[in-house]
């Protein structure tokens, strides 16, 4: 009896300790860093696509109180520890991303921004075990570097695949009669626009299309307007630039004083973003983008207005919603695993998808999120997403583009 | 004999004897730091040997190179395209003679422009290779981006730029004591008078930049196992050049080791303003750059030296308090004099030019 009630009680004790102890354990929040181009030529980048989207998530995060971690029991708010400056260099990205794991030890490290950055830093993810959920990142051989390193995650499609939707789009109205099969291929002397036409330019010609016009302008031309002139006497009914920001919004403007209406108009990055629309009001409508979101998944809407209440910047309708749904997997496979180990967390992330997301349900278990946007058009001062048509929330095609 | 002759061996004896512990500390670094300390000394040991390199044909022919980043360009971006075809060895060899074969021509083309030209010619050639390779990706082989994945780690790489940095280090000391580093003080002193006694001007110079720009590209052909992932904009960044310059000038042209001295504070400077102040990086290390150039412009080795010097001379008596307070009673008390305006700035301009063209009719 004695020695029954002495082991209980020492149970009963030791029980005790180990709660108090596991409630003690418990850190004070969970340490977030990153390092991202706070300067130099990716700043802008950055600072439009990636950082509103992390300002917001620490904010809502911390607004609910936090990430419930099931082993300690109870909510830990997320607490950005480190946020540095790469200074659009690679190198100093590199020391930076281990000095956040060496050295500020911290739980989990947000991606940096572009393709090529985060591809550089995704050796040191995978040295130490940190899950990169690489937003701002797209490569044509993302099926091989996810094998290589299996921390890696990546949002958006390949290259390829845009152009793939885009002529999906053609051919639809182009066998209802709509449109001639003549086109105008225009795009910007950097790696995207060569690429984007040299890949986007053999698929039309595969698909029985005849390019009337294909010309290449420097990476910051100051006037447009001879390519307008040229691809208005082209006969073409389909105009396609792959285009950064500034020329996007350039050949938009160009295209509205020269009086150029074709009946398919296409401008490739910076499209999406939402100054597009508000520069441009209700003359966008009809014009077709890279990337596209769809406004009435739930949440999406809400995110929208509590982007805008915090940065006083509205997300663009490609990425900016993305890297907020990455963010929002993030905590949903730490509340899963219920702990902070972060293989447990990469395991998670991985095979128990699929995720509730503003960007709709995202499974990640090839390490590629597979189903998504190539085209979006603005439609009533929404850029929405039309192709692939058989997504969920695809909006019909607002055809022919109204006159500017 | 040897008992008159002791004092200089044991001096050479004593000088080479630190080195070679300064050298043997350095290579224990990677057992001794932490990974992220570890590519700290790998970031400032290829800065080291940059910097080194550079100064070995800019100090003494007193002609800014801004064609760094082309030659480390060059070193990384030839790995990062053979890597897949041979060995890492070979790569690098390979990376070494396009380097030293680059530098030629560039040298011989370069040798009769002098000044804001040579520095203009040197930023345009790492942005042309640039553009050629972002040019070549796009038309022939449709992608931008190359991998260098080899079992090549941070300790090796820093091992073998250590070595790197004796090499250049030896080399600098022997070019001080050859006769090409005698004919290369001449030139940059006045290149007629070389000319003149005798010196063969566009060997020396060619040579000496040759011999820079090797150090240079086999620093990059290090480098590209680190980066991992490597295209032209990275290779060729043109940072690289302006931050070399500035290290060389922050530490001093004046001696050997004085470019050694700027590498290591201002590396330590842009780490914490990365780190601690990430939104002020570029409008505080420009500010530094000013101070350099305003207040050292003989570097730090320029500080040092004036330094020892005041160590030597007698004290004067200070002036305290009222010195200041003197000094500005003079400048209160002194007549106002009325701004000369636009006009005064051409006159003073005019005095300075006029003497000179009349000197050298």
């Amino acid at each position: 009896m004695d020695s029954l009630l002495g082991r209980i009680s020492f149970i009963a004790l030791a029980m005790a300790a180990a709660s108090s102890a596991l409630a003690a354990d418990a850190p004070k929040s969970i340490r977030i860093g990153y390092a991202i181009s706070l300067s130099g030529v990716n700043a802008q980048g950055a600072a439009t696509t990636t950082l509103p989207g992390y300002d917001l998530w620490v904010k809502d995060v911390n607004d609910k109180g936090g990430i419930m971690v099931k082993e300690f029991g109870k909510r830990i708010p997320v607490e950005v520890v480190a946020k540095y400056d790469d200074t659009s260099n690679a190198e100093t990205l590199l020391r930076l991303e281990e000095k956040l794991m060496t050295q500020d030890k911290v739980d989990f490290v947000l991606p940096p921004w572009s393709t090529g950055f985060n591809l550089a830093v995704a050796p040191i993810f995978a040295k130490y075990g940190y899950p990169q959920l690489a937003v701002t990142a797209n490569a044509n051989d993302e099926e091989q570097l996810v094998k290589q390193f299996p921390t890696l995650f990546f949002f958006l499609n390949q290259p390829m695949h845009f152009g793939a939707a885009l002529i999906s789009v053609l051919d639809t109205l182009k066998s209802a009669g709509k449109i001639n099969d003549k086109v105008v291929l225009l795009s910007v002397g950097d790696q995207f626009g060569a690429e984007f036409a040299a890949g986007f330019g053999a698929g039309l010609k595969g698909s029985g299309y005849d390019i009337v016009l294909q010309k290449s302008y420097p990476l910051g031309a100051a006037d447009l307007t001879n390519e307008i002139k040229e691809a208005k006497s082209s006969g073409a009914d389909t105009f396609i630039a792959g285009s950064y920001p500034p020329d996007t919004f350039m050949l938009a403007g160009t295209a509205i004083t020269q009086g150029y209406n074709p009946k398919v108009y296409y401008t490739a990055v910076g499209t999406a973003f939402a100054e597009f629309g508000g520069a441009f009001k209700g003359k966008a409508d009809g014009v077709f983008g890279i990337g596209g979101w769809d406004p009435n998944l739930p949440g999406a809407q809400d995110y929208y207005k509590r982007q805008v209440a915090l940065t006083g910047h509205a997300p663009d309708g490609w990425a900016s919603p993305v890297t907020y749904a990455s963010l929002q997997i993030l905590v949903q496979a730490i509340e899963k695993a219920g702990t902070l180990d972060r293989k447990k967390v990469l395991d998670a992330i991985a095979n128990d998808g699929p995720w509730d997301t503003i960007s709709g349900p995202i499974d990640l278990k090839t390490h590629i999120r597979e189903k998504q946007w190539g085209v979006g058009q603005w439609q009533n001062g929404q850029f929405v997403g039309v192709s692939p048509s058989d997504m969920a929330g695809a909006q019909p095609v607002m055809f022919p583009k109204p006159a500017w | 004999m040897v008992g008159e002759d002791k004092p200089f061996p044991t001096r050479a004896a004593l000088a080479i004897g630190s080195l070679v512990t300064l050298v043997v500390l350095l290579a224990a670094l990677p057992w001794l730091l932490s990974d992220y300390g570890l590519s700290f000394m790998v970031s400032v040991m290829s800065y080291l040997v940059l910097t080194v390199a550079w100064a070995l044909f800019s100090g003494p022919t007193r002609l800014v190179s801004l064609a760094t980043s082309a030659f480390f360009g060059v070193g990384m971006y030839t790995v990062a395209m053979l890597i897949k075809l041979m060995p890492l060895y070979a790569t690098f060899a390979v990376a070494l003679g396009v380097g030293a074969l680059l530098a030629g021509v560039v040298g011989v083309l370069t040798l009769r422009i002098a000044g804001m030209f040579f520095v203009i010619f040197g930023f345009g050639l790492s942005e042309m290779i640039r553009q050629l390779m972002v040019w070549w990706e796009i038309n022939k082989t449709h992608t931008m981006g190359r991998y260098v994945f080899v079992p090549f780690d941070a300790t090796l790489i820093y091992e073998h730029l250590l070595g790197l940095a004796v090499i250049v280090f030896f080399v600098g000391w022997q070019l001080r004591r050859a006769r090409l580093g005698l004919a290369l003080m001449v030139i940059g002193e006045d290149e007629t008078v070389a000319r003149q006694v005798g010196v063969n001007v566009p060997f020396a110079k060619v040579a000496i930049f040759v011999v820079s720009a090797m150090f240079m590209t086999m620093t990059g052909a290090l480098m590209a196992p680190r980066y991992g992932f490597i295209n032209p904009n990275f290779a060729f960044n043109p940072l690289v050049s302006f931050q070399v310059v500035i290290m060389a000038f922050l530490g001093g042209l004046q001696r050997l080791w004085g470019p050694a001295l700027g590498v290591i504070p201002l590396i330590i400077l842009s780490e914490l303003l990365q780190t601690e102040f990430p939104f002020w990086f570029s409008v505080l290390l420009g500010i530094v750059f000013m101070v350099i150039v305003y207040f050292l412009p003989r570097g730090v080795t320029g500080l040092i030296e004036d330094g020892w010097k005041a160590l030597g001379r007698p004290l004067e008596l200070q002036r305290g308090l009222t010195g200041p307070l003197v000094d500005a009673w003079g400048w209160m008390s002194r007549p106002i004099i009325l701004p000369r305006g636009i006009a005064g700035a051409i006159e003073d301009v005019w005095v300075k030019i006029a003497p000179q063209t009349k000197g050298r009719r």
